[in-house]
């Protein structure tokens, strides 16, 4: 069976750098940045929709996206140290 | 777009370092924790719902209020919301409990 999904794990995804009102599980200091797929968790409900009572369908794939600290945070004394965060596909783009 | 108030991961301004201290939760602390826990079991509430109504709350106010009085704040919004209860109701039921709670 293949998992849900645009990405696979290893793929190079950019996070989009977009702002809009409403719920958003992206966080702030992550849009913008550059990381991969770690792994499909699966499809789920979307948040953004379920924070104003929506359904939440259809459902979104959720993949758990790996950075490079010093990617991600400016004077990040260099290390390999890596953050994971969960992230919609909607909210990524192929890099 | 200014980031949100709830949104404050990297900042220096409004994210200190983590007070990891452990503390002992208050009475009403756990029963805020009770009552979001039956406003999800009866499908009252979801949890986005609840962080969405957090996330809207007045600036200042998030900013002055303590983790489960934020979560107090937004369960009563979204009860107003879904016209489930009234200002007016919470606010004369929270004078009867302060009475109550606060005899020996």
């Amino acid at each position: 069976m293949s998992e849900p999904g645009r990405f696979k794990p290893g793929d190079r995804v950019r996070v989009r750098a977009e702002d809009r009102p409403g719920h958003i599980r992206t966080p702030f200091y992550i849009r913008g940045k550059t990381g991969w797929v770690e792994r499909v968790h699966g499809e789920f409900r979307n948040p953004e929709s379920l924070a104003i009572g929506g359904d939440g369908l259809p459902k979104r794939p959720l993949f758990l996206v790996g950075f490079h600290q010093g990617e991600v945070w400016e004077k990040y004394a260099a290390s390999k140290d890596k953050l994971f965060i969960d992230i919609y596909e909607h909210w990524l783009d192929p890099a | 777009m200014p980031r949100g108030h709830h949104d404050i991961g990297g900042t220096t301004r409004d994210a200190g370092p983590i007070d990891r201290a452990e503390h002992q939760l208050d009475d009403w602390e756990i029963v805020a924790d009770a009552v979001n826990q039956a406003l999800g079991a009866r499908g009252i509430k979801r949890t986005d719902e609840l962080r969405r109504a957090r996330e809207q709350m007045d600036s200042e106010l998030y900013r002055s209020l303590s983790y489960y009085e934020r979560w107090i704040a937004s369960m009563e919004s979204i009860l107003i919301e879904k016209k489930i209860l009234t200002r007016e109701e919470i606010d004369r039921k929270a004078v009867e409990i302060e009475k109550r709670w606060g005899e020996p």
